[in-house]
């Protein structure tokens, strides 16, 4: 059955209702039921997706998720630029995921900035053998000689260290103390921990809670506080997201006292206590520490989305409305300011890209956060899932998707190449894993993690490139060429 | 506001305007609490100078900028060198998507790999019941003819007994009782990814040949007048089995690549996704027990592999990534040894070609200092074709490379006057590289995309010719091996030396008078 020229809605639900039922055929009984309760299609009215998330995923599936490691030193900490993050453990993890997720910052890298260098202990056997601890503490001492202007250290635990007995809390704190209180923090972010990366994000909002915040206990701040001090909390300024958010932030009247994490620093994660307001945008991975700022320092956050101007346009109102008249008034001046720019992308692009259709599949925030630009656009998400997505993410989901979207948690190769081969959309957007696997399909395919080495993609100067970007994908000459003429 | 529908600007000119920059500036000052410039400066002079290159190298615990990964890794990229083979790999799930990244990045290809997904209960009862489960999976959807299973390193340090485990799920029917689960066990704490290939690819060996971990009866050996070539981990995999075999059809060999990847990782856009393509058959693999001789392109990818392949009663011969002409002669001469037929005359008419390409070109190369990092096998290939081009190696440095290696180089090196002023490093990354750029400084620097950050710190040109290679795209489509190999490395050094001179001289009025048209 070609699913693809389904046209009404009750069409669309039947034929993904009959596609979920074929791709679980071809599961042992057991996991075919596992399976299934992660698999669905919206709809209309309900207060979720429909699936269950945040569970184990299944062995030999090909998941496309990764780990606590991944999650706290890929994602969270590894940002922090002037701080040493060792990869605590064998060679691998910190190889595989060195410089590779393009979080930019502005330093000079090796001497005050050590974002994409690998530091690691590369564990050989006898360390795993007899416990790593004493090499940790030599670590330490050597990054002190040859990174003299580091202004603290990480310890990104990999799978052994949890299961050797490791106490890296002890050496950490031992380590600091001879430093003069220098930050020294170690993370328990061994891979095996949890069910995907998303642990590794609250493990790491934990970290900065036990090992930075508290340190910080009534001290003042190194500025000047204003009224409209705030901290963008979960952008991790890929392709230089974090830049063009914040310049509107500040057009409006704003000022941004850190960035977490990208091109983020010690002082401004020291600092962040301090904000009026936290403004998140990967609630997935850093509503745990906005939370705790909210319960222990009275700090409220407020979620927005700057991809594509509609949602931009709703959220500088919200973050606005957190504020008196003269942030208002920013808001409204900043949103003219860019509409004939917004304009003249959407008139440009949408006649080229209206109508067509889009898969999605990624993590954090951007499987429903993403749909706004799309539609700006005229296109349209038509299957969407996350990586690692809690309930709570399927639940904001449901303000973003459209009755009879399908809905796959924690996507298997398998699922998802079916499901892309039947649903026959005109762009899928996922990550390098999934990349050539469509292209070789013949369907048009953009990374959604790394903007395909392209971005940025928030905020008004963000959305001009994508625009550009999913045109240069779908409308390539390249794809009347896959087929051979004979 | 820079940005501009008609002429969209992304990162690479976004962030330069002043509106941008003026408010990095800020942030900056305002915000990050910066250390002073002038003591930044002062910090970054000090990093060039030989006190700092002392206590750099005085390192004892930490390892800045390795270059090698971990085992896996390489069990990965061996296992599809087989037909139909699904790579397995039992423990923590978050490394398979690590090797499939790594592995898609490099090649611009899919990847496919499973993990058995191990989490904190298999950490404390043991990942017997994620093997069942997974192999069960594997096996229904992705119909593999093969799974070729290895472990990351945290089934290794709870011990995970993968010829039990893989016993067991057989006999709860995960997979049939004859289907082929060759497995091996690939610590991440020990070696590199060079070792996980060898492991690997000798646990694919040892199940076919030596009775399929005791379920049958061991293979029998009824020699015969066939060549095994086995490639290593080789960044041009693609581009180098496909001159192999090329070469090796040339003289009418018979032969089999024990492990070939030129295709899976190299398969066409027209549709269809192939998640298997090409390798390997198992028959063949099987098979190539009965050869007259094994020979490996790469002596430290396969150190256990060609011992196993000895016990055999066959001839192994451990070439070291050979380029150039003399490393491609002794390729060739070994195979007309081996095989009992003369070198094809089509083949001495390219070996000439390169020779001529050579002649014509080594007055820029001559006396050029270079320094080479990147896997053992791999530094040997390129010193040794560096001397013969005139070129003088200064530094070769391997991460994974052990005393065997250091001592085979410096032999290589001691073969040549030109080889005079080099020095080797074994075990030393590239923080280390960092340091002797400085403090001895060379012309040129050949290694993989991580050697862009020496080249923007040093200001050493380099030339990329390695593995990984993620910021150019579709080098390991031409082989670095063979004659035609050759040609195809001295043409990269030489664009980088002509694009250096070039630039070196572009200055109107200044240093334009060598801004030749002809060189």
């Amino acid at each position: 059955m070609s699913l693809a020229t389904a046209e009404n809605l009750e069409d669309v639900k039947a034929r993904n209702k009959a596609l979920i039922q074929e791709v679980l055929t071809a599961y042992p009984d057991k996991f075919a039921k596992r399976r299934a309760k992660h698999l669905g299609a919206f709809e209309e009215g309900k207060p979720d997706c429909g699936v269950k998330s945040n569970i184990k995923s299944i062995p030999g599936v090909m998941t496309i998720r990764g780990c606590a490691y991944a999650g706290s030193k890929g994602v969270v900490w590894g940002p922090i630029k002037d701080m040493v993050h060792i990869s605590h453990g064998p060679v691998g993890c910190g190889q595989y995921s060195w410089a590779a997720r393009r979080n930019y910052y502005i330093g000079t890298t090796g001497v005050d900035t050590f974002v994409t260098m690998q530091f690691t202990s590369d564990f050989q056997e006898k360390d795993i053998v007899f416990g790593g601890d004493k090499k940790l503490s030599k670590i330490m001492d050597e990054i002190q000689v040859l990174f003299p202007l580091n202004k603290g250290i990480t310890v990104q635990s990999e799978c052994p260290i949890g299961l050797i007995g490791d106490d890296i809390e002890a050496v950490s704190k031992a380590k600091s103390k001879e430093y003069g209180g220098k930050t020294i923090v170690p993370v328990r972010c061994e891979g095996f921990r949890g069910v995907s990366q998303s642990l590794g994000h609250h493990i790491a909002n934990d970290a900065v809670r036990d090992w930075v915040f508290d340190k910080q206990e009534g001290k003042p701040a190194r500025f000047e506080q204003t009224p409209y001090d705030v901290a963008i909390i979960g952008d991790y300024n890929i392709g230089g997201d974090a830049w063009s958010s914040r310049i509107l932030l500040e057009e409006m009247g704003l000022r941004v006292i850190a960035q977490w994490s990208g091109d983020g620093s010690l002082a401004e994660l020291e600092a962040t206590p301090k904000a009026k307001l936290n403004v998140l945008h990967c609630y997935r991975s850093m509503n745990y520490i906005s939370r705790h700022m909210e319960e222990k320092y009275g700090i409220p956050w407020v979620e927005y989305n700057f991809f594509g101007p509609t949602k931009i346009v709703d959220s500088l109102r919200k973050i606005a409305s957190h504020f008196d008249d003269r942030i208002k008034e920013g808001a409204e001046r900043v949103i003219e300011k860019y509409k004939p720019l917004m304009d003249a992308v959407v008139a440009k692009y949408r006649p080229r890209l209206a109508g067509k259709k889009v898969m999605l599949f990624v993590g954090g925030l951007r499987p429903r956060h993403v749909i706004g630009a799309y539609e700006d656009l005229g296109m349209e998400v038509v299957g969407t899932g996350y990586e690692f997505g809690h309930n709570d993410d399927y639940q904001r989901t449901t303000h973003y998707v459209k009755d009879g979207t399908l809905i796959y948690d924690d996507v298997t190769g398998y699922e998802f190449e079916k499901f892309v081969e039947k649903v026959q959309p005109d762009l899928v957007g996922s990550g390098i894993k999934e990349k050539y696997v469509f292209q070789k399909m013949g369907v048009p395919f953009r990374q959604m993690h790394s903007w395909d080495y392209s971005g940025p993609y928030h905020g008004y100067d963000g959305f001009a490139i994508f625009a550009r970007d999913m045109d240069m994908a779908i409308n390539s000459p390249v794809w009347k060429l896959a087929k051979a003429p004979w | 506001m820079t940005q501009n529908a008609d002429a969209v600007l992304d990162h690479f000119d976004l962030f330069r305007g002043p509106e941008y920059t003026e408010m990095f500036k800020a942030k900056r000052e305002n915000f990050e609490n910066p250390v002073a410039d002038a003591e930044v400066e002062r910090v970054r002079e000090w990093t060039k100078t030989p006190e700092y290159r002392e206590q750099n190298f005085a390192r004892e615990a930490l390892t800045v900028n390795p270059a090698k990964a971990c085992q896996p890794l390489g069990a990965v990229f061996a296992a599809v060198g087989f037909e139909g083979t699904l790579p397995f790999v039992h423990g923590s799930q978050g490394c398979v998507a690590y090797y499939r990244s790594h592995l898609s990045r490099h090649f611009k290809e899919p990847s496919s790999c499973v993990s058995s997904s191990m989490t904190e209960d298999a950490a404390v009862f043991g990942g017997l019941n994620n093997m069942v489960d997974g192999l069960a999976n594997a096996y229904n959807l992705y119909k593999p003819k093969m799974i070729a299973v290895s472990t990351t390193c945290m089934a290794e340090v709870i011990g995970d007994d993968l010829n039990a485990f893989i016993k067991t799920a057989k006999e709860k029917g995960s997979v049939p009782a004859e289907f082929d689960v060759p497995f091996a066990h690939t610590p991440a704490f020990v070696g590199s990814h060079v070792t996980g290939y060898d492991n690997a690819l000798k646990g694919i060996v040892e199940h076919f040949w030596g009775g399929k971990a005791g379920t049958v009866p061991k293979q029998e050996r009824v020699p015969n007048e066939s060549l095994n070539i086995i490639g290593g981990f080789d960044g041009y995999a693609v581009g180098n089995l496909r001159e192999v075999k090329r070469l090796l059809d040339l003289f009418g060999a018979e032969y089999t690549l024990l492990c070939d990847t030129s295709d899976v990782f190299d398969t066409p856009t027209d549709g269809e996704f192939r998640m298997y393509d090409g390798g390997t058959t198992l028959e063949q693999a099987a098979a190539a027990a009965n050869a007259k001789a094994t020979i490996s392109m790469q002596e430290f990818c396969t150190e256990k592999t060609l011992a196993y392949i000895g016990t055999w009663g066959q001839e192994t011969v451990a070439l070291n990534h050979p380029v150039g002409v003399a490393a491609t002669d002794r390729f060739v001469q070994e195979v007309a040894r081996l095989t009992g037929k003369p070198v094809p005359d089509a083949i001495k008419r390219e070996r000439g070609r390169l020779v001529d390409a050579i002649a014509d070109s080594n007055a820029h190369i001559h006396g050029k200092k270079f320094a080479i990092y990147g896997d053992p096998d791999l530094t040997l290939g390129l010193a040794g074709f560096l001397l013969e081009l005139g070129a003088e190696p200064t530094h070769i440095l391997a991460t994974n490379g052990g005393r065997a290696w250091e001592e085979k180089a410096r032999a290589l090196l001691a073969s040549s006057p030109f080889g005079a002023n080099c020095n080797v490093y074994a075990g030393k990354d590239l923080w280390h590289m960092r340091s002797l750029l400085f403090t001895d400084p060379v012309d040129f620097l050949i290694g993989n995309t991580y050697g862009k950050f020496l080249e923007r710190d040093t200001g050493t040109p380099l030339i990329r010719i390695g593995f990984p290679i993620f910021d150019r795209h579709h080098h390991h489509r031409y082989p670095v091996w063979g004659y035609q190999g050759g040609l195809n490395v001295l043409v990269t050094i030489l664009d980088k030396i002509f694009d250096v001179i070039d630039s070196n001289t572009n200055v109107a009025a200044k240093t334009d008078y060598s801004f030749d048209i002809i060189r």
